[in-house]
């Protein structure tokens, strides 16, 4: 129904701003999401994520930045923007007074769908989210599951190509997390773009095709899970021991290694090769010493995450103009 | 609407017509669904309206028809005032339901939707006038039971009077919404709105004016009950209007027009 110019980009943002009094809240972003892929913004609490989904969704204006979703431009018109996306805020952005139902066939009217097109695809939503038999039910009764899946079954009614879904399975237990995982996979086998936010790595990691760490208004870092695992080292293996005098020992013949004396435990950085396992084990074995468990630990998106935001990282940090 | 819109397309007005409408039934369900708020808002005015007529109407009917007046002609006095009251009153329930809508998420959805972005507003608003007349009429057939009746009106007159509630409705409900959109939460925003029903105890609602404290009369005269009660009760029993149609207008024109651009500018505003 829009005439989109082809563009390879779902979204599209260059120096991307946004201030709220002295405080930059984004300082300035580059984001470059493909059409069909799953993009990820990942930072801690306070970082924009939210911000930025609000602003790529026409919800709040940038202060400056050259800003296309849906190759529509966001400054110059918002309302094509708008019939492009679909998007599900942190806040469940449901009618508690009305039942599911209501709040499905509410949606299908303000996209202009026929009555018997809105029923039929009320009905095909609310089945695909294990919504059918509440539907008839206030949504105030619902719990945070069930109104999760409501939102994104409301997000849906319109067939958007880009979904915007910010933090969404904060809150929930980890079934409806996989359950909502499932969700985005499937959507984007369909073809659509996904761009969410996320405190949880392994969220991530699980979906993204590529990430963008969002530290003090800033990206940290961009790119693929395995990219940014190999931004910074971390891997190690990890000697358990039960037995305090085996463990001072080991700690004595192993200098290299990092104590953990509460623990019992000691770390010997390494990549985890065969050839470098192979080496500690005869280390160990010269050494007489036995470790009750052995664990080979690759570097993470929590390491990468916490060695990215960290303190470490105070340049990183907006200039505040004093009053 | 002043609110930036779709770009040019024929469809354009059908469209806010067609969201505008959708957001009606929303509220209407809303209001169908929980009429306990609506009902709650209407207990003042008919509690005020039994109150007066049973308890004071004797010596209100002695004061108001020089003695010797039974009750029936402070029941024709009371009830033009006690009917804008019920304009006051039910339009809280604006106020109130549109703090409730923006403190939700569901309002950020709408705005993040390709639909007309005025029809939130004009949902909350007609959906309100809708609700108020209904309280009006529940209110006038209740005076109707207790003895009120026109006097004096033709069908001119009365279409003058429909005319002139639908405005003052119409101006009340806008302020209403804007007091709704500036509130932080719906206990805000019903504190917010009591002026709404405080007005016309001060008014010329339950006394003439000239019955009030000399010091008293300014605050009772210049405000807007006063010269809208005036008017109906001229134009449903007979009194003289004077001057008071035409401010009643002035009020009711001026109140529609700053309520309107309140509200709209507190939409417009980013959300936080």
């Amino acid at each position: 129904m829009t005439t989109t110019t082809s563009h390879s980009l779902a979204i599209a943002a260059k120096g991307l701003r946004k201030a709220y009094g002295d405080k930059a809240v984004l300082d300035g972003i580059d984001l470059a999401v493909p059409a069909g892929t799953v993009f990820a913004l990942l930072g801690p609490n306070g970082a924009g994520k939210t911000t930025a989904v609000k602003i790529l969704s026409t919800l709040i204006t940038a202060d400056a930045g050259e800003l296309h979703v849906g190759g529509h431009d966001l400054a110059t018109d918002p309302h094509a923007v708008r019939a492009a996306i679909g998007v599900t805020g942190q806040f469940s952005a449901v009618d508690g007074l009305i039942t599911g139902e209501e709040n499905m066939l509410l949606m299908a009217d303000l996209h202009h769908l026929t009555r018997g097109e809105g029923r039929r695809t009320a009905a095909a939503l609310l089945e695909r989210f294990d919504l059918v038999e509440a539907a008839k039910k206030p949504v105030s009764t619902y719990s945070g599951g069930m109104k999760r899946r409501l939102d994104i079954a409301m997000t849906l009614v319109g067939d958007p190509r880009i979904i915007f879904l910010d933090e969404p399975t904060t809150g929930l237990d980890p079934r409806s997390r996989h359950n909502m995982w499932g969700i985005i996979r499937e959507l984007v086998s369909g073809g659509v773009t996904v761009f969410l936010t996320t405190q949880y790595l392994e969220e991530a990691d699980e979906l993204a095709d590529r990430i963008a760490v969002l530290n003090d208004g800033k990206t940290a870092a961009e790119g693929s899970a395995d990219e940014l695992k190999r931004l910074i080292p971390g891997g190690h293996v990890r000697l358990r021991f039960t037995d305090p005098a085996a463990y001072q020992s080991a700690a004595v013949a192993l200098r290299e290694a990092t104590r953990d004396d509460e623990a019992l435990a000691l770390q010997i950085p390494s990549d985890g090769s065969q050839r470098e396992l192979r080496s500690i084990l005869d280390w160990l074995d010269s050494a007489d010493v036995e470790a009750d468990e052995l664990t080979v630990h690759r570097p993470d998106l929590d390491d990468v995450f916490f060695a990215l935001t960290g303190s470490t990282n105070l340049p990183n940090q907006p200039k505040e103009t004093v009053r | 609407m002043s609110t930036p819109l779709a770009p040019t397309r024929p469809t354009r007005i059908s469209l806010a017509v067609r969201d505008s409408n959708t957001m009606l039934r929303r509220n209407l369900l809303h209001a169908r669904r929980y009429p306990s708020m609506t009902l709650n808002l209407l207990l003042t005015p008919i509690m005020l309206l039994l109150l007066f007529v049973y308890v004071f109407g004797g010596v209100m009917s002695a004061g108001i028809g020089g003695g010797g007046a039974d009750r029936s002609d402070y029941i024709a006095y009371l009830v033009p005032g006690l009917l804008m009251m019920t304009i006051g009153s039910t339009v809280i329930g604006a106020a109130i339901s549109v703090s409730m809508d923006m403190t939700e998420g569901l309002i950020a959805r709408f705005r993040t939707m390709a639909v007309y972005r005025g029809s939130v507003l004009v949902g909350h608003v007609v959906g309100s006038v809708l609700q108020v007349l209904a309280s009006l009429v529940l209110v006038g057939a209740i005076a109707v039971a207790i003895g009120f009746r026109s006097t004096d009106a033709t069908a001119l007159e009365w279409l003058a009077a429909f005319g002139l509630i639908a405005l003052f409705t119409l101006a009340l409900t806008w302020i209403a919404v804007g007091m709704g959109m500036a509130s932080p939460n719906p206990e805000a925003a019903s504190n917010m709105a009591t002026p709404l029903i405080l007005l016309p105890l001060i008014s010329s609602a339950f006394v003439p004016i000239d019955a009030i404290p000399g010091w008293f009369q300014p605050i009772a005269e210049y405000q807007p009950f006063t010269p809208a009660i005036e008017t109906l009760r001229g134009l449903l029993l007979g009194t003289e209007i004077g001057n008071n149609g035409w401010i009643a207008i002035a009020w009711c024109v001026g109140l529609t027009a700053l309520g309107y651009r309140w509200s709209t500018a507190l939409f417009n505003r980013d959300p936080k």
